[in-house]
This record gives C-alpha cells, structure tokens and sequence, in this order.
C-alpha cells in the first residue's frame, strides 16, 4: 500500500508530467489564460488519464507484450509493433465514449467541458503517460495510481500557470517578449521551482 | 522548383516557424535538446513523418468523410511514426533508449495534426508534401539552435566530441550546468523568440493591457 502512495506522490510532484516531462505543452501554453478553463480541462485530463493508462496497461499485458498471447497459445507472437497505434486508437475511443457518456447524463458538466474534451486526443501527456506505464512495466494497480497521479500533477501545473498568467497580463513587459516568450519564461521559472521536488527519494 | 514552391517550403523557416509562432509541437522541442546527437535524430524523424503524412493525407483527402477525419490522420500519422520508431530502433539503438517516449509521441505532435487538418486536407499532394517538409525544417532550425546552444556550453562538447576544454580536464571552460536541465530550454526558446521578434516586428503580439503612462505634472515655475 506504501509503494502506492509513494507512486502518487511522485507521479503528481517529482515527475509532473508537465513540468519534468514536459507532455502537453502545446495546451499547456494555449489554454492557461484564464483559471476557469484551466480548471476545467485540468479535471477533464485527470479523468482521461485515469481511465485509459489502465485500460491501457490491460491491454498491453494480454495482447501486445511479448509472450502476451499465451493464453491463446501463440506464446511465440508479439504484437509490441502494434503497440503506438492501439493505444492512440484507446485514448480516442476513451475521449469519444466519455464525451456522449457525459452528453447523456451529466449535460451541466459536458457544456463546461465542451470543446476541451475532443482537444484532449491529441493532448501528448496522455499518450506519454501510456508510454511511460509501458517503459516502466506497472501492473495493474500501480497503472491506476499512476494515472491518477499523473493527471492531478498535470491539473495543479496548468492551473498554478494560469494563475500567474492572470496577474502577468497587467505587468509591462517588452515588445518582442510580449504573449508567447513571456510565457516561456515563466513556465521555466516554474520548471526550476517544480526541480525543487527532484530530489526526494520515496 | 516554381517560385511558389520554394515559398511554400522556406516560408515556415524564419516567417512563420511552427514552433515560435504557430505555438505547435513545443513538448519535443524541449524534452530533447540537451544532446545533439538526440536532437538531429528527432528532426530528421519529425520532417520526415510531417512530409509524408501530408502528402499522404492529402491524396485522399476527397474521400475522407469530414466526421471521422480526425481518426483517419491519426491512423495514416501512428502507421508512419511506427515504421520511424522501428527504424531507429534498428538502425541506432542507443539514441533510441535516450529518446524513450518521444518518438511515439510525435504522433500528437501538433505540429503533424496541425498541417494535416490546415493544409494537407485543403491542398494537393506536391504543396501538401513541400509544406510539410517546410515545418519540418522550421522545427528543425530552432531544435538545431536550442540543441547546439545547450550542448556546447553545458558540456562544452558537439556530438559528444569535446570542443571548449573543460575546468575539471584541465582547460578554461566552466560548464553551465544549468543548460542541461530541462528548465533551460524554457528560457531559451524564450530568448529566441525575443530576438525573431526584434527582428521581425510584424510576429510581435499585441498586449492584453496597455500600462497608463500618466502624465507627468508640470513643475509650478
């Protein structure tokens, strides 16, 4: 159980998937202006993320690892090449089920979400949370904590960034650093703080 | 080549490079600089798969229903990364291991989405295969720039080989260890982004806020 909580623990700080790794830079940058939305696309990473890294890592352990298919007796097959595309094909299944899943029985939330949802297909941190379950070879319930984790880091970067943002925008910066390079700036500063987190060891 | 065609290929370079000024494909640009030899690998990877998939999308593009699309390119984009995957895992193992996950993740590299859907689903196959070629080159360029910058005076080596002598061997160069910590990327592209703008003010963004800038009172005389 110990291990577990270590593994939340680390997932959501010392290897914030953001700002050690960073995975989803692109929305990262583009959707913090403001806390609200920040928010919102936060919780909605944080339930793809938990959801897909274990019906990912379900699949990846019956189907595509190497000796996977034992059970089928093709104990000499490997299907490891398959593996980007399966998983990509999971998350897009994940965002299109979770989208009328929530269409039908929680409109209130899906309006609030509304257009983030589809974004979060091609969000990188996502994929590279599925990359980072395979690389690291978790086993059911370390891939439900990791998911988990991860996503929460990932939440707490985005909206720590738009906070900042928000107070950013009355400051006077010059010309050329103005919108993007400011922002860079600031995610760095940010990075180096996150750095801070690197060397506990759980 | 036409005039239009080489327009269509160099203009992603410095005018409207994918990176600092369509804000596309920034995850990559960071995570891999810190090496050159990882950095070349990443770029020639990266133009090669945006290239193709343009290309590749565009031939169909008329027979492409509007409300699967997205499906469709990331099919066409994950077939073209794995072979890219599979071939540097055989070809060079090692850079391959220093890479890890971002090979697979150039599947949503915006920048390959991000051209698929504005161009490649507008155009024909030859401009959509030079446009994307040109954004691969553009997200070359700065990866090139950050990767150099980073390695010659982190490490003070290119490629590995040692080009300023270092302090601990003997020479004159006191490594900064600061470049090669991911953050460093962050401030570095920043500072890139500066001086394109300086240079072209046309790229600069314009303020959310102006600051007041009151005036000052006359001095009673």
């Amino acid at each position: 159980m110990m291990d577990l909580v270590n593994l939340f623990i680390k997932a959501v700080f010392v290897e914030n998937l953001a700002l050690t790794f960073f995975l989803g830079m692109c929305t990262f940058l583009a959707v913090s202006k403001k806390i609200g939305t920040a928010l919102g696309l936060g919780i909605a990473v944080v339930v793809v993320q938990s959801l897909t890294i274990p019906i990912n890592n379900l699949i990846y352990q019956f189907l595509i690892r190497d000796g996977a298919l034992a059970w089928a007796g093709l104990s000499e097959m490997s299907l490891d090449f398959l593996g980007l595309i399966t998983y990509i094909s999971v998350i897009a299944a994940v965002v299109q089920v979770l989208e009328m899943f929530l269409d039908r029985y929680v409109p209130s939330l899906y309006n609030s979400l509304g257009i983030f949802l589809p974004l979060i297909t091609v969000n990188c941190a996502i994929l590279g949370g599925c990359l980072f379950m395979v690389e690291r070879d978790y086993n059911f319930s370390e891939s439900v904590t990791y998911g988990v984790g991860s996503g929460v880091g990932w939440a707490l970067a985005i909206v720590a960034m738009a906070g900042v943002r928000e107070k950013l925008k009355y400051s006077d910066i010059p010309e050329g650093l103005q919108g993007l390079g400011v922002t860079f700036i600031t995610a760095g500063l940010m990075a180096l703080g996150f750095m801070a987190f690197s060397g506990i060891q759980l | 080549m036409s005039y239009q065609h080489k327009k269509i290929m160099f203009d992603p370079i410095v005018d409207n490079n994918p990176v600092i000024l369509q804000v596309l494909g920034i995850c990559s640009a960071l995570a891999v600089t810190s090496k050159l030899s990882t950095t070349i690998t990443m770029c020639i990877a990266l133009t090669v798969v945006t290239a193709f998939s343009n290309a590749a999308i565009s031939l169909v593009r008329n027979h492409i229903p509007s409300s699967i699309r997205i499906i469709v390119q990331m099919t066409i984009i994950s077939s073209l990364v794995i072979v890219t995957d599979q071939f540097i895992k055989a070809y060079a193992f090692s850079i391959s291991k220093d890479l890890s996950v971002f090979v697979g993740l150039i599947i949503t590299n915006c920048i390959v989405m991000g051209r698929a859907e504005a161009y490649a689903m507008k155009h024909p196959p030859l401009p959509s295969f030079l446009d994307g070629l040109g954004n691969g080159l553009g997200y070359s360029a700065l990866l090139l720039v950050v990767g150099i910058i980073r390695e010659l005076l982190g490490s003070g080596s290119l490629f590995g080989y040692p080009i300023l002598p270092l302090d601990r061997d003997g020479g004159w160069y006191v490594p900064n260890g600061l470049l090669l910590l991911p953050p460093s990327a962050f401030f570095l592209i920043g500072m890139i982004i500066w001086v394109v703008r300086s240079w072209k003010p046309a790229q600069v963004e314009q303020p959310e806020y102006q600051i007041y800038h009151a005036p000052r009172p006359e001095v009673a005389s």
